[in-house]
């Protein structure tokens, strides 16, 4: 029950990640970071079975490096990353044991200058939106997204946006999230964005 | 052709495994690479072959190759041969990050990269690389400058500075004289370019060189920055010859 949410603003792309590790009714931790950075201008962001998530997300990151290492420092496109995450997921879950991993890839691509957010899940769905969530916190965001969201948006009204949000998940939520990490992917790359 | 050399598996009766020493060869006829190590830096530098008047420049692979962010690799010999040796190094540094979440050491790299080599010279049904190479980095953590170099047997050394390839020899031994401990960036750039001209006559265009720094710095320079380092050691150079020029007789 971990939430990742993503949103697609004008010039950037912003993901928050809550900061609960837990395992059945315990937290095991209050700082954990659900998200990996693959190459300078893409993060993914992850939640499902925990060992499956860490462990593919880590396989993908260094598949992506060793991608740039090959090609002479070119980065993977956002849209080429998410391509590349859909079918090893696609993959998977053809397999024996799959992966039960869902994840958000956060992405800027510099060579359109548009920022991305691709919704990818464990069966190997891939969409790109504006706005994204996945597990239980979806059902209660899409709906707030779909009313306030507007195209155009700075980044500061995005975070705006993302904060009343993760308000509405407290309020409804019987858990506690332990706060949000915030990253944002620009043309300068991935930041970090502080937590809420 | 004496029979031993059919077969890379087998010995000839005075100890010698041929396949293994035409490698070498093969290594000795490749262009000439260069490894020199500074206070706080290593330069990479290698003898690059001119394009032909229709070849596309820009996209004939560089001889100095990059394994991970804190890794070089420069090779002489095979060209075809160091793209799979290098790109099963690329693996093998992307494949250690996984599994220990730490980059991988210059050492462990080196180790690597030689024993595939090694492999190459006691399977069936395979040759051994025609490369050899220099690798060059700082670990993790670490601003110690790396220099290692590996051959075709599986052989694998460490040095302060270091040639493979064409005429290396004479670049060794120039190395041997003009080395100096603790060189700052400048000088050991200088130095790199200084011994490649020794055996490269064709000058700036002709040569390619990388910088390593600590904190995964890695610089290419371009072709106007070597031209600037060619020029300054030939009016060195000149400025030397003019020094021993015996006087003219009216003084």
């Amino acid at each position: 029950m971990d939430v990742i949410l993503g949103l697609r603003v004008a010039d950037a792309t912003i993901i928050a990640t809550s900061k609960a590790a837990t395992r059945g009714i315990t937290v095991l931790k209050s700082s954990d970071d659900k998200t990996r950075v693959l190459n300078p201008h893409n993060l993914i962001a992850y939640t499902g079975e925990a060992g499956d998530t860490v462990n593919f997300a880590e396989y993908i990151q260094a598949n992506i490096q060793l991608y740039s290492m090959r090609e002479n420092d070119i980065e993977l496109s956002p849209k080429a990353t998410a391509s590349f995450i859909r079918n090893q997921l696609a993959t998977s879950i053809r397999s024996r044991k799959p992966y039960q991993v869902n994840v958000l890839l956060g992405g800027y691509d510099v060579a359109s200058n548009t920022p991305t957010l691709n919704w990818i899940d464990y069966l190997g769905t891939q969409v790109e939106l504006p706005y994204a969530a996945h597990g239980y916190a979806a059902f209660y965001c899409t709906s707030l997204f779909d009313r306030h969201y507007k195209k155009g948006m700075t980044v500061d009204e995005g975070l705006e946006l993302l904060k009343m949000s993760l308000k509405e998940l407290e309020i409804r939520m019987p858990l506690d999230f332990k706060g949000y990490y915030v990253k944002i992917i620009d043309k300068d790359g991935v930041r970090d964005a502080g937590s809420l | 052709m004496s029979g031993y050399d059919s077969a890379l598996s087998i010995f000839s009766p005075d100890g010698h495994v041929f396949q293994v020493e035409y490698a070498s060869e093969a290594v000795r006829r490749g262009t000439c690479a260069v490894g020199v190590k500074g206070k706080s830096t290593v330069v990479l530098g290698c003898e690059k072959r001119t394009t032909l008047k229709l070849q596309d420049p820009r996209i004939t692979p560089s001889k100095i190759c990059k394994i991970d962010n804190h890794a070089l690799l420069a090779f002489a010999g095979l060209n075809a041969d160091a793209r799979i040796l290098v790109d099963k190094a690329r693996v093998e540094a992307q494949s250690h990050r996984l599994t220990l979440e730490d980059s991988v050491s210059i050492d462990y790299l080196t180790k690597y990269v030689a024993s595939v080599q090694q492999k190459y010279t006691q399977s069936g049904g395979v040759r051994p690389f025609g490369v050899a190479t220099i690798i060059a980095g700082f670990d993790a953590n670490d601003n110690e400058p790396k220099l290692y170099q590996t051959e075709p047997s599986g052989i694998y050394n460490a040095w302060k500075a270091h040639a493979i390839g064409r005429s290396s020899k004479t670049v060794r031994e120039f190395l041997e004289k003009n080395y100096e401990e603790g060189m700052d960036d400048e000088k050991t750039i200088k130095l790199t370019i200084k011994s490649l001209l020794e055996v490269v006559q064709t000058g700036a265009k002709n040569i390619e060189v990388s910088v390593l720094k600590p904190g995964d710095t890695i610089e290419k320079l371009s072709v106007e920055e070597i031209k600037k380092y060619v020029e300054e050691i030939e009016t060195e150079k000149e400025a030397e010859a003019e020094k021993k020029k015996p006087r003219s007789s009216d003084d």
